[in-house]
């Protein structure tokens, strides 16, 4: 006992040596400082802007990169703006013969399309051992030999950087490294039907790759592509097939971010460590740069201290006012000076975490859903009070998105465009009850869809003007599901009366095909059951591993399925096109997984992906709505929301489902975090210290036993 | 002895080719290349084209186990299997499917499970042999019996438990140490104190009901009634002769899982935060990087093999009658 108290005296000691809460992890020194904590739960497999897409990837790489153009922060639909462009670009439409055309000019006429885009001048790349330069001017790190290289262990290690000004060229070369064949863009299939050039400039790569040595520097400048222009050193022009006018979007991401030619130059040296490379370290223009890169226990932003700043803005959306979110208007961004992201791939100690304060905002997981918020019976949402006595604000938004269940319009039983076949779908679109699945499984968080179109697209109708009324009918001003009867008539229509193929005489059996595995899964998987259930339709569910599932939507014999699609750019051609027939997933390598072909709805579509927004594609967009409401081609699921919690002293926090780059945006008050962090965290060491006497008490009779033993006699004293 | 190692490395090449081999069927068999690049690309806007593309570049465009367009030697080697086992027996594994070199993320992460694993093995077997030693000593009273209850009931609960209550309880609501995370030097100890006690306690349970039963069987042997007729005292019985001849059955469960400390704990490195090996394997697993499975169950394999030699060279060392033939 002496020793367990010893140690408790000894690590008391110890922890009251620490200022401020035992159970802070992070350093004492970070104490009171401008930084922002996150955590990431997944680590990042790429942060070349050439490869990064997903979401874990591209909440690093859009705070240190700067492409043309940006969201803004607070506007709503959301609107591009300019970033490293001085001013959004300009499309320029031309005819087969190279004659400039009007700008609304109808697609059909349209042979190319230039859009010219220029920068701002003054803009600097952050320090850089890439550009550090020796007296004479030539560069320090690059062109050295093998040997001298291989003793740096990590880019930090470097001693020298530099900077240098951004050039449009720096643009072009990074719309060449989509092209190149040792990385995999996953945009390089979809740009290269659209910038004019690229496909013919990745085969000339690929050629002049073959004999490189792998990993090599390969000079992206040897050859040019058509498309792709630099008119001066703050203009270039991208040159696309056709009229796309969404591809201004793409020019909001960071596929398009300038990368300077000297940081691959820099990093495909011989002698250069493995992990040194851009895909580990990025080089960028943006507000921050990456100082730590340990994806196994922490990711530090700092603020970039060549960024000249950029002011915060200074319009919303109605409210935004009132919410404190314009008190920073006109402010130089970025607020936070560094910006430090810890792994942690479980739930329930982030939560803890957050609620200790160590991280500054959180999600809500279904476990702590019901301690964090409650719903009342008018849908409204409602911090709980504990939280709201912590001074915790709740955020909501509805993601960009749509969860939905799709029919394989090939298969002879769920498919086909005759009214046995849409009939059959729209009795399973009444029957599974879209409402309930968001209310059980994800704790009412999320809003039934009536079309393809999440809420924040252009095209989505509130109301009654957007109700899918084959589903639903408008009572008392709000939708409602149409009873169940209604689906049982509709499926007697088809030629099941009562679940039995009129035909044969047999129950009908629809299959779902799904990937979900594990508790969650079955549990899903039985509620579906249960939903056809109630139209007396006989569901088997067909579980199967992510690749098998792929192949079977791939090979178009998958009978009924669940996907989801998040929007890449807030456009109703984003969403739209997953049922557009020559994106036929089945029959092309296309994203349209039910393989819907309807000849009208095809050629509406061609027209509206094209069109400016307007009443004109508004009304296109109706007429391709209501062709989906009848066709069902989809049981329109729902629109997930997002709610987000943030401790009093963050600032400036408003979900934007478009931006990524919403770091320079926050501003955190740390004295306010120091305050509550003690307030919220006071060690009790006494419930140890109180446990060592009832040990000590239960462990007594055990050295007594010892004793008495072994002072005993072998046979009993004789009396 | 040297000849014996020798041999007993020799038999170790079939076994880890055998270990290769089944890895790779069973990867294969859920896996192909294409589902690969798919996962890879990001699963949106993947063509056919960039599917060929990163299959050429990550060497996956090769028949997997036997190249019929090849000639002679070629028509094995050329293959994905040969061109993808081959260097790991030279300890080269290569790069996983993200470009990142595997063999920097074993050095980097065996180094924090190890942190976690050194303590908690070597703290847990002084407590659990001292713990089995005391019940095994008091057997039939109530102090054994209560000792046993106590055993059961905690193998009964589950290791997730032990974890979520630890952290409730003396991260949240003791405010005693963070609840996850992880330093470097001298500052990762406030993070090692919850997993390692979490670790000791949690195992306690079925080691310590182990030990005893070693203890107990060894305790009715002629030896000790020998030894206690003669007058030795207790603690010279326990320590001197019943501990060092009950080493054997000890050893065998203990030094083979020496080598293996390296790979580290799921669970608990998950839960709190820790750079190590545990995760590292499965997260491969998720992400179909084949490249990292291979190399994972390369070292698991080679180092139970290696604690095996250890165990066997162990026995000599506690027993002298035990000889290398």
């Amino acid at each position: 006992m002496r020793a367990l108290d010893t140690f408790l005296l000894i690590a008391a000691a110890a922890l009251a040596g620490c200022q401020g809460p035992w159970n802070n992890p992070y350093p004492a020194e970070e104490r009171g400082r401008n930084i922002l904590y996150s955590a990431f739960s997944e680590q990042p497999k790429h942060l070349d802007p050439v490869q990064s897409y997903f979401e874990n990837e591209i909440q690093f790489t859009a705070q240190i990169y700067m492409p043309p153009l940006q969201y803004h922060y607070l506007k709503r639909p959301y609107e591009l703006v300019p970033f490293a462009a001085d001013r959004l670009p300009t499309a320029t439409y031309y005819d087969a013969g190279g004659r400039v055309l009007p700008q609304d000019v109808p697609a059909a006429r349209v042979a190319r399309t230039v859009y010219r885009v220029t920068i701002r001048p003054g803009i600097y790349y952050q320090p850089h051992p890439a550009f550090a330069t020796k007296a004479d001017g030539t560069s320090r790190y690059i062109g050295v030999p093998a040997q001298a290289l291989s003793r740096y262990r990590s880019l930090g290690e470097f001693e020298h950087t530099g900077t240098r000004e951004l050039r449009a060229a720096d643009f072009a070369y990074q719309i060449k490294r989509l092209a190149h064949p040792w990385l995999h863009s996953p945009i390089y299939g979809l740009m290269s039907g659209y910038i004019v050039g690229l496909k013919g400039y990745a085969e000339k790569l690929r050629e002049a790759a073959a004999d490189a040595p792998r990993n090599a520097y390969l000079d992206l400048d040897r050859f040019e592509i058509d498309g792709v222009t630099v008119t001066g050193p703050y203009s270039f022009e991208i040159t696309i097939e056709g009229k796309y006018p969404q591809f201004v979007y793409w020019l909001a991401m960071p596929f398009f971010s300038p990368v300077p030619h000297e940081a691959e130059r820099f990093y495909r040296q011989p002698g250069m460590q493995a992990n040194i490379s851009l895909d580990w370290y990025p080089v960028g223009t943006g507000p921050y740069m990456m100082t730590v890169n340990n994806p196994n226990r922490s990711i530090v932003l700092e603020r970039n201290p060549n960024f000249a700043g950029e002011p915060y803005p200074d319009e919303g959306e109605p409210g935004d006012r009132e919410a404190g979110l314009l008190d920073d208007a006109g402010r130089m961004m970025p607020f936070v000076d560094k910006a430090v992201y810890s792994l942690e791939r479980e739930s329930i100690p982030y939560w803890n975490k957050f609620l200790q304060g160590y991280y500054d905002a959180s999600g809500i997981s279904s476990d702590s859903f019901d301690q964090t918020v409650s719903v009342s019976a008018t849908g409204d949402v409602q911090l709980s009070e504990d939280m709201s006595r912590r001074g915790i604000q709740l955020q909501t938004s509805v993601s960009a998105s749509t969860i939905y269940m799709g029919f394989n319009m090939l298969d002879p039983v769920i498919g086909g465009l005759d009214e046995r076949g849409r009939k059959l779908r729209q009795a399973i679109s009444i029957a599974v009850d879209m409402e309930e699945l968001v209310s059980i499984f994800r704790n009412g968080r999320g809003i039934a869809a009536q079309g393809p179109l999440p809420p924040g697209i252009f095209g989505h109708r509130d109301g009654e003007a957007g109700v899918n009324r084959q589903v639903y009918d408008w009572i008392d001003g709000r939708a409602v599901r149409k009873p169940v009867q209604e689906a049982k008539a509709l499926l007697a229509q088809a030629g099941y009366p009562d679940g039995i193929d009129a035909a044969t005489g047999k129950p009908l059996v629809v299959y779902l095909d799904t990937a979900m595995v594990g508790p969650e899964g079955k549990s899903r998987a039985d509620w579906f059951t249960k939903q056809l259930r109630k139209i007396n339709l006989q569901l088997v569910v067909r579980s199967t591993d992510l690749n098998r599932f792929q192949e079977k939507l791939r090979n178009g014999t998958a009978q009924i399925y669940v996907l989801g699609w998040n929007a890449d750019y807030p456009d109703p051609e984003n969403f739209m096109f997953l049922l557009h027939g020559p994106q036929s997933r089945a029959h092309g390598s296309g994203e349209n997984a039910s393989n819907y072909a309807n000849p009208e709805f095809d050629a509406l579509f061609e027209r509206m992906r094209n069109m400016e927004n307007g009443p004109e594609r508004l009304a296109i967009i109706d007429r391709m709505n209501a062709i989906l409401h009848r066709d069902a081609p989809w049981s329109f699921g729902f629109h997930p929301a997002d709610y987000t919690l943030t401790h009093a002293w963050v600032h400036n926090r408003k979900p934007n489902k478009m931006a990524n780059n919403g770091l320079k945006y926050q501003r955190i008050d740390p004295a306010l975090r120091e305050q509550r962090r003690a307030e919220c965290n006071p060690p009790v060491p006494g419930p140890l210290l109180l446990a060592a006497p009832p040990v000590a008490i239960a462990m007594h009779p055990a050295p007594v036993t010892w004793r008495r033993r072994e002072r005993a006699s072998a046979l009993p004293a004789r009396g | 002895m040297f000849g014996y190692l020798i041999r007993r490395v020799l038999y170790a090449v079939p076994i880890l080719v055998g270990v290769n081999v089944i890895t790779f069927a069973l990867f294969f068999f859920v896996n192909s290349p294409d589902d690969m690049a798919r996962l890879a690309l990001g699963g949106k806007h993947v063509t056919a084209e960039a599917v060929e593309k990163w299959k050429a570049d990550k060497g996956y465009d090769r028949p997997l186990i036997f190249n019929a367009a090849r000639e002679g030697m070629a028509q094995v080697t050329d293959t994905v299997f040969f061109q993808k086992s081959a260097r790991m027996f030279v300890f080269d594994f290569g790069r996983g499917d993200d470009g990142r070199d595997i063999g920097y993320e074993i050095r980097t992460r065996m180094w924090p499970s190890l942190a976690i694993a050194v303590p908690t093995f070597l703290v847990g077997l002084a407590c659990y042999i001292s713990f089995a030693l005391l019940l095994a000593l008091f057997r039939a009273t109530y102090l054994d019996l209560a000792g046993v209850i106590l055993c059961v009931t905690a193998m009964s609960i589950s290791s997730l438990f032990y974890i979520i209550g630890g952290q409730y309880l003396v991260s949240k609501l003791w405010n005693l140490v963070p609840i996850s995370g992880y330093d470097t030097g001298l500052d990762a100890w406030k993070f090692l104190v919850l997993p390692v006690l979490i670790g000791v306690v949690g195992g306690v349970g079925a080691s310590t009901r182990w030990y005893r039963t070693i203890f107990i069987e060894e305790m009715h042997k002629d030896y000790v009634r020998t030894a206690r007729a003669k007058g030795l005292p207790e603690s010279r019985v326990l320590f001197g002769h019943v501990l060092r001849n009950a080493l054997i059955p000890v050893l065998t469960g203990v030094v083979v899982v020496i080598p293996a400390l390296f790979l580290g704990s799921l669970i608990m490195e998950s839960f709190f935060a820790i750079p190590g090996l545990g995760s590292y394997t499965i997260e491969a697993i998720n992400n179909q990087d084949y490249g990292v499975v291979r190399a994972m169950v390369f070292l698991g394999s080679f180092l139970y093999i290696v604690g095996l030699v250890l165990t066997d060279v162990s026995y000599t060392l506690v027993d002298p009658r035990v000889r290398f033939e």
